[in-house]
């Protein structure tokens, strides 16, 4: 079912009007009073166990519920000790751990190495289906050294573990994860997180409470919020009429011209910023490629050469955004766009790069595309001012992802959120290292991710990075279009920050 | 009256047929669903593990038998996303629905029957009008447009009525008129076409000849004989509204079928979504049965037909 944006637009329109004059009836702040928060998000995750899904709402309540070894501190990018006091790594396949003594689950279950081997080696194995095969295949094996010692060894070379275990690696209680499995973690979830799940309706609602017996040296500071419910709401109208109504406290992304609009209800505030999702454009260059022009350099030049990324990012993409000249989000452990040549917007000398491959009348080709629509038809704008015809393509992700990897497509209209990792191994080696997503398929760019990917000196890993992002933007593999941002539609009196990761953390949010 | 309904019932089982075996190859050729289930970031070898895994890759008229096999035996499968007893997904939101759906029912009654009687009894006057207008603004209004206006006026402005769930009996005011109000428009036609036939009969002449007051004669005599089409209308426009909720329990995230059949086809959840589809096909052509039924019971000339 699709509401068209426009009549909410007026509805919006219509209420903030409302609201200016005084008509709407004054807040009754149900949140702010008893220290909760209402969150409506637009789908529910399939099962809360963070190894079995694969949803932001479901990272979002693992990172609550769950703790994991190591933490990140999203300001820094600092790794700071959480279930773990400290680690080390032994050699270039294994890591030492001493955990933290002390620690309970939400049922009681004391936290000991006995967890970590067992959660470990549990989702580790093939068959136990977890969802991200990618946030788990990389450990080979977890061995108890003693009572709060752990030894990890990972299968290949694999420096971006410390960042797989500050992120969806979360730690499980072994006697209780033995007796009801993932099935039983998500009807009734004990982890040892900063909150504690109250209840839990699947596919309706979650309500978290504050875990009282929470370790106190946590790099998860616990704040004053009590409790945390979080409302599946699939329909978008409805998640603003529930802010606006106060039904709840925070709604998330929010497409930019409906938080402009709503920003001018007094009793809400709009909180935006950067996030780790880069948006994209492939050019399918395969041997049998449906758009043997793609395969000429030329064609792709133009392609970057056509699109105004610096207004794109400006008028519709919106704050917190800014654009991109490599395909990895720039914080990343190894992303850079130093030596990678960058492609000015000028659409003249697309035309004369299409002119010199000789398509002076131009040429036509189909782009998929899955979200941010608005942002598609823009691209299509542009191209079409270039003299490229460019017929659009908009498929649910699923179905989008078939035609890529049936080689149906020519050009896609790509976003990737590396799974908040911060390191170039879980962003740019997913298009560009062979994997099914890779519809370019250069051997030298391959080896050298793959050298960046498995060496363990970071400046080595560092320099082969570097050189694969230049080659693929030399090479015009891809159009590096931006990074997205996030809109947040708030309570105004409801503190707290947009973080790159996409992920509200209830710890540590206040109310004025 | 026996052949009439065992012909009936017949038809009734090759329409669930029909539509099962419809839904069953919709579904399956409108994508993959090993792909979906994988979800963003999966490889190839685990999309085709989960493929080999769900039977996925046997030939479509194969796997329509085996479901078909299952499901006559009571056995609906799992939930592809949920991971649970489709069975008991489907009992679990049904309640919710089923009260929706009556509810509504009962408000486009509220509505149709006394603006019908209205209509017919000051025919071609002002009140007439007024009430054709009613109809057509219902039935010409998309209903998730309606429940918008609805959300916006007693939940945004007046603050009311809650906009979304279904913790309270406030949660079902909204649902209920948007989702009734598009049904009334059906049955005030035909109470309205009912009672002016009536009203002109003879025997209402008498009636009115021997001095009987009005009130008497409308609601008495005529709205007696009106309302029999009512019946089976009923019938029908019940199953057409637990169909029609789908798009008015995503609205108001009611957490019935409906948002259950929103929820399982944007996760490809094919299932759920085909155990969704073929109950709630029974259920229509249960009802759509039991009106005719009911109707030939009225009226003998129809099992005639």
């Amino acid at each position: 079912m699709t509401i068209g944006t426009g009549k909410m637009r007026i509805g919006l329109l219509a209420a903030a009007l409302l609201a200016g004059t005084g008509l709407l009836a004054q807040p009754a702040l149900a949140g702010k009073s008893d220290n909760s928060v209402h969150l409506a998000y637009d789908q529910a995750p399939e099962n809360v166990d963070p190894f079995f899904n694969n949803v932001r709402i479901g990272v979002i309540i693992g990172q609550h519920v769950w703790d994991t070894l190591i933490y990140r501190d999203p300001d820094t990018g600092e790794y700071k000790g959480q279930l773990a006091k400290s680690w080390r790594q032994v050699d270039d396949r294994t890591l030492e751990f001493d955990l933290r003594e002390g620690v309970k689950f939400h049922n009681g279950e004391e936290f000991d190495a006995d967890d970590v081997v067992y959660t470990l080696n549990f989702v580790s194995k093939p068959d136990s289906g977890v969802t991200t095969q990618q946030n788990v295949a990389w450990i080979e094996k977890a061995e108890k050294l003693d009572k709060y010692k752990v030894r990890v060894t990972t299968k290949q070379v694999f420096p971006a573990a410390i960042e797989y275990l500050s992120g969806p690696v979360v730690m499980h209680p072994n006697e209780y994860y033995a007796k009801v499995g993932p099935q039983g973690q998500n009807q009734k979830p004990v982890g040892t997180g900063p909150f504690r799940v109250a209840a839990h309706e699947m596919g309706k609602s979650i309500t978290l409470e504050k875990n009282p017996d929470y370790f106190k040296d946590s790099p998860k500071k616990q704040g004053p919020i009590e409790t945390v419910e979080i409302r599946f709401i699939p329909d978008r109208q409805t998640q603003m009429a529930e802010v606006l109504s106060e039904g709840v406290d925070l709604i998330m992304h929010v497409p930019k011209d409906q938080a402009d609009q709503i920003g001018m209800v007094p009793h809400l505030k709009v909180v935006s910023g950067e996030t780790m999702r880069i948006v994209f454009m492939q050019m399918n260059t395969l041997d049998n490629t449906p758009a043997p022009a793609l395969k000429d350099e030329r064609v792709r030049r133009a392609i970057i050469h056509a699109i105004d990324r610096e207004t794109m990012v400006k008028e519709i993409v919106g704050a917190g955004s800014r654009v991109i000249h490599t395909i990895c989000f720039p914080e990343q452990f190894g992303c850079t766009d130093e030596g990678a040549p960058r492609y000015e917007y000028d659409p003249a000398k697309a035309r004369q790069l299409l002119k010199e491959a000789r398509f002076p009348n131009g040429i036509e080709l189909n782009i998929v595309a899955y979200r941010e629509r608005n942002q598609t038809e823009a691209m299509i704008g542009y191209l079409q001012a270039a003299g490229i015809k460019a017929n659009l393509n908009f498929l649910q992700y699923a179905a989008m992802r078939e035609q890529i990897r049936g080689n149906k497509a020519m050009l896609t209209h790509q976003t990737w959120g590396s799974f908040s990792v911060n390191d170039v191994s879980a962003s740019t080696p997913v298009y560009f290292k062979f994997e099914s997503d890779d519809i370019t398929r250069d051997p030298e760019v391959r080896d050298l991710l793959q050298k960046g990917d498995t060496s363990v000196d970071p400046e080595a890993r560092k320099e082969a990075y570097g050189k694969a992002l230049a080659l693929i933007a030399e090479r015009a593999y891809a159009v590096p279009l931006y990074s997205l941002p996030v809109y947040y539609v708030a309570a105004k009196d409801l503190e707290f920050k947009a973080y790159a990761d996409e992920m509200p953390r209830f710890w540590e949010m206040t109310w004025n | 009256m026996a052949l009439f309904i065992i012909k009936r019932l017949g038809l009734a089982l090759l329409v669930a047929l029909t539509v099962s075996i419809i839904s069953f190859v919709l579904l399956r050729t409108s994508g993959d669903a090993a792909i979906a289930i994988a979800g963003e970031g999966a490889r190839d070898i685990d999309i085709e593990a989960i493929r080999q895994a769900y039977g996925l890759d046997r030939p479509l008229a194969v796997q329509y038998l085996i479901w078909l096999g299952q499901t006559l035996g009571g056995d609906f499968g799992q939930s592809l996303y949920f991971k649970t007893d489709v069975v008991d997904l489907v009992l679990a939101k049904a309640p919710v629905t089923l009260l929706l759906g009556l509810l509504s029912l009962a408000f486009a009654l509220l509505v149709a029957i006394p603006l019908g009687v209205l209509a017919a009894v000051f025919a071609n006057s002002w009140i007439d009008r007024a009430a054709l207008a009613v109809a057509v603004f219902g039935q010409a209004m998309p209903n998730f447009f309606f429940a918008l206006l609805l959300v916006m006026l007693f939940s945004i402005t007046f603050r009311w009525l809650p906009v979304s769930g279904s913790g309270s009996w406030l949660h079902f005011v909204m649902p209920t008129v948007a989702l009734g109000y598009y049904a009334a428009p059906a049955f005030m036609r035909l109470v309205r076409a009912g009672m002016v036939e009536v009203l002109s009969a003879d025997y209402v002449r008498t009636a009115r000849a021997k001095g009987l007051p009005t009130r008497t004669v409308v609601f008495k005599h005529a709205l007696r004989n009106a309302i029999v089409p009512v019946v089976a209308l009923s019938a029908v426009q019940l199953g057409y509204l637990l169909g029609g909720s789908v798009v008015i329990e995503t609205i108001f995230a009611l957490d019935g079928l409906g948002f259950l059949a929103y929820q399982s086809i944007t996760h490809k959840d094919f299932p759920v979504i085909q155990a969704v589809v073929v109950m709630l096909s029974v259920i229509y052509v249960l009802l759509t049965l039991l009106g005719d039924i009911a109707n030939a019971w009225l009226d003998p000339r129809i099992r005639v037909a």
